[in-house]
């Protein structure tokens, strides 16, 4: 079903996304620091808790571990929890909830039991918010098995992916970059729950594959809008889903073009960047015309200074500069 | 033996919770021979010499109750109703595990008697009963959700949250704490500054209480009260059950941390060993009586043995299986 399209955004479509599960299944709560009178950290949920009351929309004490365990624990019991964890960075309290209980029970129980519950926080730096405030750790959770990874990158997405997860009967985390919130976008009101494990070709091309997710995307697009000035005519994926990775799309993709460069907004090293490079290379090694290119965070805790920041992520410029040395100098 | 001094327990009631604590007895004691036997592997953790809080505890409440345990949970989930073949299976890592070789000793599950594990991550599944008694509040069961941890646990940041939210919203859940002094080779004193448990739990503003955990009659009782403190909308219990574990922490531990004198000490007062006396005693049963349950016992587990040894192994071709869910799955 569609609609006319309307206006709006990514912070108001996670909203009537959230607003739409409250209102349609009696089992879904929303659990989090603040997520009540403050409106949650982000304002995601402003005015939800006055709509549903405070026992659907329930503030948590300071205990990332203890809320996010008592999230599977009401999973386990029936209930369909929105978990919101103010940011990636405070989520590492509450990693042993996350890696050991959540994404386990499943399979340790020999299948008997499953954890449906969403559990959703914001990542990325760029607001000079220093080291402990500007992680991207997304792909620390696209490691486990037993979880799902989502990262809506558009206001459509951030308001058609969270039904989707919620009626996955697994744990899924579902990633909002902090500079997305106020990101605009068109979205189709009654457009329907998308698919989350499948990439969105953002921008199609011939000369090259640009894969990026979550705030890495604007930048990905506005870098295709440069080069095309400049004669290179480049293709954007959305990963959207970090985990499972969408490798049909990606080699799809890159055997047309040849070319790939992933951009990261997470650190080199063992990064997500990783698997999805190795992923291509194993996929489409005789396709490639060059080896495939990576961008990432500088190898450093991320920095409060601007310019050091902007130093320390991909930036615009970076991404022309990278796809210009790959396709015109094969390196 | 203050427990044992309740009049007019009636002698079916009596030989229950003997039958029961010999059951645990006697799984724990074959679980070390097959052990040693290379059959059972991993970590294994036996509860032998706390068997009156189980046993106790699980005689007070409801088969429809929610139950989580740690890693020293084979009584527990025998208690609840999983059948020692289902454990025993489990322990060998069999198709006919009652978690499908998967979990082995340290994560046993049942989704028919509602029993949650089988948890090794000390502190970890303090949050899980709280949300699970939050998903019976919102859905108005009149179920209770109970906890079972090691005082080792109340070291740990969860056990903090997870009282705080449970009395904060007012849960159905009851919190028992098996305190048998020592967090494998660290002892209540060296690790906790208060050692006042049911003072520190109280902190919360929940009613908490220290009970004799080798009196099996006494946390019967102890587990009755509290279930009718939380049913009906009165909020969590905490409560703190004194006693010690006979063996090592695990099947890896040389106990060099324990005076031998200080295990024979607490082994006067062996929970199995002085209510099967008691009850002769009061001529409630006699040693017929109880030489029977120990017979049961031990056929029961030596079947369970035997059908494990027969059981197939899973097939290697389903390794990837349960990692993640469908929906078809999940709703048939
Ligand atoms: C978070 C965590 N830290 C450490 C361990 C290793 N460990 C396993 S059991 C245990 C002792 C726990 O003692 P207690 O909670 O008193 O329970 P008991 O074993 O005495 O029943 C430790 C430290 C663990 N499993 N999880």
């Amino acid at each position: 079903m569609t609609g006319p399209e309307v206006e709006t955004t990514y912070r108001e479509a996670m909203r009537d996304a959230i607003r739409e599960a409250l209102a349609t299944d009696d089992r879904v709560i929303v659990l989090g620091e603040d997520v009540a009178d403050y409106g949650g950290t982000y304002a995601v949920t402003k005015g939800l808790h006055e709509e549903f009351g405070r026992d659907r929309v329930r503030n948590t004490p300071l205990s990332e571990s203890g809320f996010v365990g008592a999230g599977i624990g009401a999973a386990l019991g029936g209930l369909r929890p929105i978990v919101e964890i103010m940011t990636v960075n405070f989520s590492l309290l509450a990693l042993d909830q996350i890696v050991n209980t959540a994404a386990t029970l499943r399979h340790m129980s020999g299948g008997q039991f499953h954890v449906p519950l969403v559990i959703r926080m914001t990542t990325g730096a760029g607001r000079q918010l220093a080291a402990q405030h500007s992680h991207s750790l997304e792909g620390w959770y696209a490691h486990v098995p037993g979880l799902k990874v989502i990262a809506p990158a558009t206001a459509s997405d951030a308001r058609w992916m969270l039904p989707t997860a919620l009626a996955d009967p697994n744990p899924v985390i579902l990633f909002e970059h902090n500079a997305l919130y106020g990101e605009h976008g068109s979205i189709d009101p009654v457009g329907g729950p998308v698919d989350i494990t499948q990439a969105a070709i953002r921008r199609s091309g011939n000369d090259v594959s640009i894969i990026a997710w979550a705030g890495m995307v604007h930048k990905a697009m506005a870098a295709a809008a440069v080069l095309a000035d400049q004669g290179v005519d480049a293709e954007v994926i959305d990963l959207r889903s970090l985990r499972p990775l969408d490798a049909d799309t990606l080699a799809e993709s890159v055997a047309r073009t040849h070319h790939a460069v992933v951009v990261d907004e997470g650190w080199l090293t063992a990064g997500l960047n990783a698997e999805i490079a190795a992923l291509i290379t194993e996929r489409c090694f005789w396709t490639l015309d060059a080896p495939v290119r990576r961008l990432a965070s500088a190898e450093v805790p991320i920095p409060y200074a601007q310019h050091l920041e902007e130093h320390a992520i991909p930036q615009v410029d970076d991404i022309v500069a990278a796809v210009n040395r790959l396709v015109r100098d094969g390196v | 033996m203050t427990g044992y001094e309740l009049k007019g327990i009636p002698a079916e009631a009596c030989r229950d919770l003997l039958r029961d604590m010999i059951r645990i007895r006697v799984l724990e004691e074959r679980c070390a021979e097959l052990y040693a036997a290379s059959k059972i592997r991993g970590f294994l953790h036996l509860y032998i010499g706390e068997e009156a809080v189980a046993t106790g505890v699980m005689h007070a409440l409801d088969s429809d109750d929610s139950v989580l345990a740690t890693y020293r949970e084979h009584g527990h989930a025998l208690l609840k109703g999983i059948p020692a073949t289902g454990i025993m299976a489990e322990m060998f890592g069999r198709s006919t595990g009652c978690s499908g070789g998967r979990g082995g000793s340290m994560h046993l599950f049942d989704a028919a008697t509602r029993f949650y594990g089988g948890n090794a991550i000390v502190g970890g599944h303090l949050p899980l009963a709280v949300g699970l008694g939050l998903a019976d509040q919102v859905a108005g069961n009149d179920r209770v959700t109970v906890c079972f941890f090691g005082e080792g646990a109340m070291a740990e940041g969860e056990f903090h949250e997870a009282l705080n939210l449970a009395a904060l919203w007012n849960l159905p859940v009851l919190f028992c704490c098996e305190n048998n002094r020592y967090a494998m080779g660290t002892s209540l004193e060296t690790s906790e500054s208060q050692v006042d448990l049911a003072l520190k739990a109280a902190a919360y503003a929940i009613p908490a209480w220290s009970v004799d955990g080798m009196d099996v009659l006494e946390v019967a009782r102890a587990t009755k009260r509290a279930r009718s403190m939380i049913t009906g909308g009165g909020g969590p219990v905490f409560i703190e059950f004194q006693t010690y574990r006979f063996r090592a922490h695990s099947m890896f531990d040389p106990d060099l941390y324990r005076d031998p004198a200080e295990i024979e000490t607490w082994k006067e007062r062996d929970p199995v060993v002085t209510f099967a006396g008691w009850a002769i005693e009061q001529s409630l049963l006699t040693g017929d009586d109880v030489e029977a349950l120990w017979d049961a016992a031990r056929d029961e587990v030596t079947a369970a043995v035997i059908a494990a040894d027969e059981a197939p192994l899973e097939p290697v071709s389903s390794l990837l299986d349960h990692v993640t869910a469908t929906t078809e799955e999940v709703s048939s």
